[in-house]
């Protein structure tokens, strides 16, 4: 059965702006998926409706057979704390210690009132450092978030979709703000993780040595419409020339070895 | 070779539309006649100001303070400082709920939003010298009438500049919350409190700092502290002892004043 359904997804912006055309996708539980395509494609849009953080104008995105897009209110959120988010830039409160933006990753499921309060269950403490540990920086946990380099930062916010216990990972452009070697340093650390915990992972990205180096599966993106959906080795240049309707540019489309 | 066409390269920026220039005209305009309506309505004049400087010289004079009214001070000057202490924490603690319910990231809806902005738009519109004297005859003249009125007062100030600032905290790390599954009030512990603490608690010094000037002056009206004091000297003509008072507010209030500009200046 499928993990993650997209029925006929479609999104129309305030502004008129149709970001997703009617999306039909099936996602099995555990695949690392990576969604490519150029700025304003709709990437950024089909990942968010799996949260709920966009809200789909016409069709529905389940979880295990439940709807998120149909969700309310607490049913929202407890769909939410499964779902593991990261981003572009890194959104970690800055002026916080590194410990209490992981321990953030367990407000969805802790008593509300004991999130409020930051009374945070023992083993909630233990399991923030142990993410802290997984992503290779356990020593970093009480300092502030903004001494960090980028790398660090991204790993902090890895380890806080981690301390979630996610079933389903979303990476919005988890790299592009970090350098060649870091950014392969951080989806290796991702698919490392993906992989132990079988987690499903989705991951917009759009350099493509990197898309088809970690991808088990592309998924193509143009004009908010899906135009390729297959393996890394389906995926050829003739094929992101389509999704990217023009010749590949080593600058812009590649990031390089580490 | 491209030449700019001279017609068209002097035409546009230099000289601003005529609807502009009636604007700047009509707006000095303004200005002026309502200086003239209201300096002969005032019977503002230069001789009344030259009369009244001698009467301030000689009044000054006798102004020379009498220590010995000290003792009479020490209690009503520590009871001023009282009212600005509590009025500034119940006012916080009051207006800390507003805050949030008046900035458009993080207030329950937009209906909320508005009926919290107008509530604090109207208790701002009322000066705290006003909701004193309307308070002491109420709550009997004493400090109590002096506490409420600045509380109305801090509390609307303080979520007014506020919610300000919570307005354009970074959205990042809110989405990243949103994203967690956290509701509203877990939400502000994490990603709006952090972002604003240091702003919000120079607020809160400077609003005591206002707080300690302006309970000063509500005593005047009855609701206790030093005006009372003040306005007793005053009727009863104690020159000696008003000199004496106005000398100690002055170094009391500049004390005050440095320490929390220093404190603020040591945030952020």
């Amino acid at each position: 059965m499928s993990h993650i359904t997209f029925s006929d997804v479609e999104v129309t912006y305030k502004t008129g702006l149709v970001a997703l055309r009617g999306a039909t996708l099936e996602i099995p539980r555990g695949q690392f998926v990576v969604i490519v395509g150029l700025s304003g494609a709709g990437k950024s849009t089909l990942i968010r409706t799996i949260n709920n953080l966009v809200v789909p104008s016409r069709g529905d995105v389940a979880i295990d057979g439940r709807s998120v897009t149909k969700a309310k209110g607490q049913e929202l959120r407890k769909l939410r704390s499964d779902i593991g988010m990261i981003f572009q830039t890194f959104n970690l409160v800055k002026r916080s210690s590194v410990l209490r933006n992981v321990l953030a990753g367990r407000l969805g499921a802790v008593q509300p009132l004991r999130g409020v309060l930051g009374l945070f269950p023992k083993t909630d403490v233990a399991l923030a450092h142990d993410c802290l540990q997984r992503v290779g920086i356990p020593e970093k946990a009480f300092v502030r978030a903004d001494t960090l380099s980028g790398g660090q930062q991204q790993r902090v916010g890895i380890a806080r979709a981690l301390a979630q216990e996610p079933s389903v990972m979303l990476a919005d452009e988890p790299v592009a703000s970090l350098d060649p070697p870091t950014s392969h340093a951080v989806l290796r650390d991702l698919k490392r993780i993906a992989r132990e915990d079988g987690i499903t992972t989705i991951v917009n990205l759009h350099f493509i040595d990197m898309a088809r180096e970690y991808a088990d599966r592309i998924i193509g993106m143009r004009d908010g419409l899906v135009v390729f959906d297959g393996t890394a080795a389906e995926a050829t240049d003739a094929v992101f020339e389509a999704i990217y309707g023009r010749p590949i540019d080593e600058e812009r489309d590649l990031r390089g070895r580490s | 070779m491209a030449v700019p066409d001279p017609a068209t390269a002097h035409a546009t920026p230099l000289k601003p539309g005529f609807a502009a220039r009636l604007l700047n005209w009509s707006t000095w305009a303004v200005i002026a006649a309502l200086f003239v309506v209201s300096v002969q309505q005032t019977g503002f004049g230069f001789d009344g100001l030259a009369e009244g400087a001698v009467d301030f010289a000689r009044f000054f004079r006798r102004l020379a303070p009498d220590w010995t009214a000290l003792p009479q001070i020490w209690a009503p000057l520590i009871e001023t400082l009282q009212i600005a202490y509590l009025a500034t924490i119940f006012g916080t603690l009051l207006g800390l709920p507003l805050i949030f319910l008046a900035s458009n990231n993080t207030t329950v809806n937009t209906p909320v939003m508005v009926v919290a902005r107008s509530i604090l738009t109207v208790l701002r519109s009322i000066p705290d010298l006003l909701y004193a004297a309307i308070l002491a005859p109420i709550l009997a003249p004493g400090p109590l009438p002096g506490v409420v009125a600045l509380t109305i007062f801090t509390m609307a100030v303080l979520a007014k500049l506020t919610s300000e600032t919570v307005e354009s905290v970074d959205p990042g790390p809110l989405e990243a919350l949103k994203a967690v599954g956290a509701g509203r009030h877990r939400m502000i512990m994490y990603g709006v409190l952090p972002q604003i603490s240091a702003t919000l608690t120079s607020y809160v010094l400077y609003i005591f700092e206002i707080n300690v000037r302006a309970s000063v002056v509500i005593g005047l009206v009855g609701a206790g502290g030093i005006g009372n004091l003040l306005n007793r000297y005053l009727s009863f003509f104690d020159y000696g002892g008003l000199g004496a008072l106005i000398i100690v507010v002055f170094f009391v209030v500049l004390a005050i004043d440095s320490l929390s500009v220093w404190a603020r200046s040591r945030l952020i």
